[in-house]
């Protein structure tokens, strides 16, 4: 158990000067490594996205946050060949993406986990890594009858896996079944199995979710980690101390729109920003609201305008699908 | 409901020394113990495999149990099919496909009680008292719903029957930040209307805020226990669980 102790860390160092010109939202960045113009996705009447301009640094770490249904895992599934959009253009390292299948995106360096794990159930835990791994010569036909050839690189394969599952808490279940994993385990796997294929971006749809918070700290270490070796990331995510934590940039999200970006620090404090997705009581104590607990201090928020927030972001939702549907 | 009374309340749910797992050989749950008396809000936290959700799902009789009981009311209820423990008192929400999305938010609504619909008007009243905005929109259908609609449905459905016990898989999975703290509040209500309720989490800081005792579980067994307010500012349970992030953002 005392294996899961993490040290107390301080705050990482955060990539600055990443943009150029005046903070808006669809700013140019010094060195792009996504550029996407013009994307839009309709389903039926609702357009899910419908972004303008919009460019991801290179070696750097970008959340992209905004409230349930802004269109964030759809976008998600554009860039990375899994959905076609209605219209636009995106690039990935100066090389245009439309129209390139997600196998062929994946081979290119740009590799994805999803919200909902997809493991291999029937396979083990060290098997689904190996999967991962890219380039694999045993793939070939010819080459597979000869076991000299590919086992070299099956044991480099399998000496990653394991040194990527221990570091994700998960090398004693390596000869286990994927099926037995529990939810959180199977994010972790996936994530780990993502980076088998030592990708240059890695885009990670709400990686933390399901994960607990030690653990999530100490994973935390590994993605800063990935920024050191120069990869970037791009990540969903709604726990926004984790954003806060190692987000270099941040991009908002709402109803299909980017609505605002920025380092972190700014964004958090961005009116607009909170009044759409973070509302004005991230550090109240839930306990003293609810009259649970008898705090020292008035938490300024009743537990009934916490709820009537919540609500008005369901409404809001509502409307819109409504406006779209009446618009078509 | 608050600290003080937790020992003189009678116990609603009496697990003693569970044992249970889904494959041959290998045990989730080993040895685990969790009590929840009438009006208790009791929250269970821990790391990804712990046995949190099997907890829950063996109480609600979808995992086989190997050794140990599960009380209800001081009767067993060991291994008991779920339908038997609905009507015996037991309502559960699972975390993921936990609405039927063809079904419209009424007709899910009475899904959760037809072992008993006589008493619909009343619970939809107990119901649209906790979740006024679902009683505006009985006829919509639940699939059109967002992920935050959709746990309140659940919780709605599982209350239809009134259980003596709430089971919550991460009610707050998956929501914004703004729902997260809007589900936690109603899972609050829900309790403060004297509903018994057993709640998993993941965000385990707002689980422990709100909850009146706090079980860490530990590769399948009761590692802590306590009041969440002890639990939630207890230095080793802080390093091993909740993690200190919150204090690097501050």
């Amino acid at each position: 158990m005392s294996s899961n102790a993490i040290p107390r860390t301080g705050a990482p160092v955060k990539s600055t000067g990443l943009h150029k010109g005046e903070i808006a939202p669809g700013v140019a960045k010094v060195d792009p490594i996504i550029v996407a113009h013009g994307v839009t996705r309709t389903f039926g009447g609702l357009k899910a996205v419908d972004v303008d301009h919009v460019e991801i640094p290179r070696n750097a770490i970008t959340a992209l946050i905004g409230p349930n249904g802004a269109g964030k895992t759809t976008f998600f599934n554009l860039l990375t060949g899994f959905d076609k959009p209605n219209t636009g253009t995106w690039s990935f390292n100066g090389r245009s993406l439309s129209g390139v299948p997600a196998y062929k995106v994946a081979r290119l360096g740009l590799v994805r986990t999803f919200q909902l794990t997809k493991a291999l159930g029937l396979l083990t835990v060290l098997e689904n890594m190996k999967l991962g791994a890219s380039g694999q010569k045993g793939e070939n036909f010819f080459l597979s009858l000869i076991p000299g050839l590919w086992r070299g690189q099956e044991e480099a394969f399998e000496a990653r896996a394991l040194d990527l599952l221990a570091r994700f808490k998960l090398d004693a279940k390596s000869e286990d079944y994927a099926a037995s994993l529990s939810g959180g385990q199977r994010k972790l796997l996936e994530m780990a199995r993502a980076l088998m294929s030592e990708p240059t971006l890695v885009m990670l749809d709400e990686p933390m979710a399901g994960v607990n918070p030690a653990l999530t700290q100490s994973l935390l270490e590994h993605i800063l980690d990935l920024k050191t070796q120069g990869m970037t990331v791009l990540f969903v995510e709604h726990d926004m101390q984790m954003v806060m934590h190692i987000a270099d940039w941040v991009i908002v999200m709402a109803e299909g729109r980017v609505v605002a970006e920025g380092p972190p620090s700014t964004v958090m404090k961005d009116p607009a920003v909170i009044d759409a997705y973070l509302g004005a009581h991230i550090d109240v104590d839930l306990g003293v609201v609810t009259g649970r607990v008898k705090g020292e201090t008035d938490p300024g928020i009743t537990a009934e305008e916490i709820t009537a927030e919540g609500i008005a972001e369901e409404e809001a939702l509502e409307e819109n699908k409504g406006k779209k549907e009446a618009n078509k | 409901m608050s600290d003080t009374t937790t020992t003189a309340a009678p116990l609603v749910v009496e697990v003693k020394d569970l044992t249970a797992g889904y494959l041959p050989g290998v045990n989730i749950l080993n040895s685990c113990s969790l009590t929840a008396a009438k009006g208790e809000l009791i929250g269970i936290i821990g790391p990804n495999g712990a046995g949190k959700s099997t907890l829950l799902k063996a109480i609600f009789g979808q995992v086989k149990i190997r050794g140990g009981h599960i009380m209800l009311n001081g009767d067993e209820i060991t291994g008991l099919a779920a339908n038997k423990l609905v009507a015996k008192g037991v309502g559960f929400v699972p975390q993921n496909n936990n609405v039927f999305p063809s079904l419209s938010i009424e007709e899910n609504l009475q899904m959760g009680l037809y072992q008993n619909p006589k008493i619909y008007a009343e619970r939809l009243e107990f119901v649209t008292g906790i979740f006024a905005e679902l009683g505006k929109r009985l006829k919509q259908r639940a699939g059109s719903l967002s992920g935050g609609e959709r746990q309140m449905v659940a919780m709605s459905r599982a209350l239809m029957m009134d259980p003596a016990v709430l089971l919550l898989d991460e009610p707050s999975a998956g929501l914004s930040p703004v729902r997260q703290d809007e589900a936690f509040i109603r899972v609050s209500e829900i309790n403060q209307a004297g509903v018994t309720t057993i709640m998993v989490e993941q965000n385990a800081r707002r689980c422990l805020q709100i909850c009146d005792r706090g079980y860490v579980l530990d590769q399948g067994r009761d590692a802590y226990e306590g009041p969440g307010r002890d639990l939630l500012n207890d230095p080793k349970v802080i390093s091993l669980y909740l993690g200190t992030l919150g204090e690097d953002a501050a």
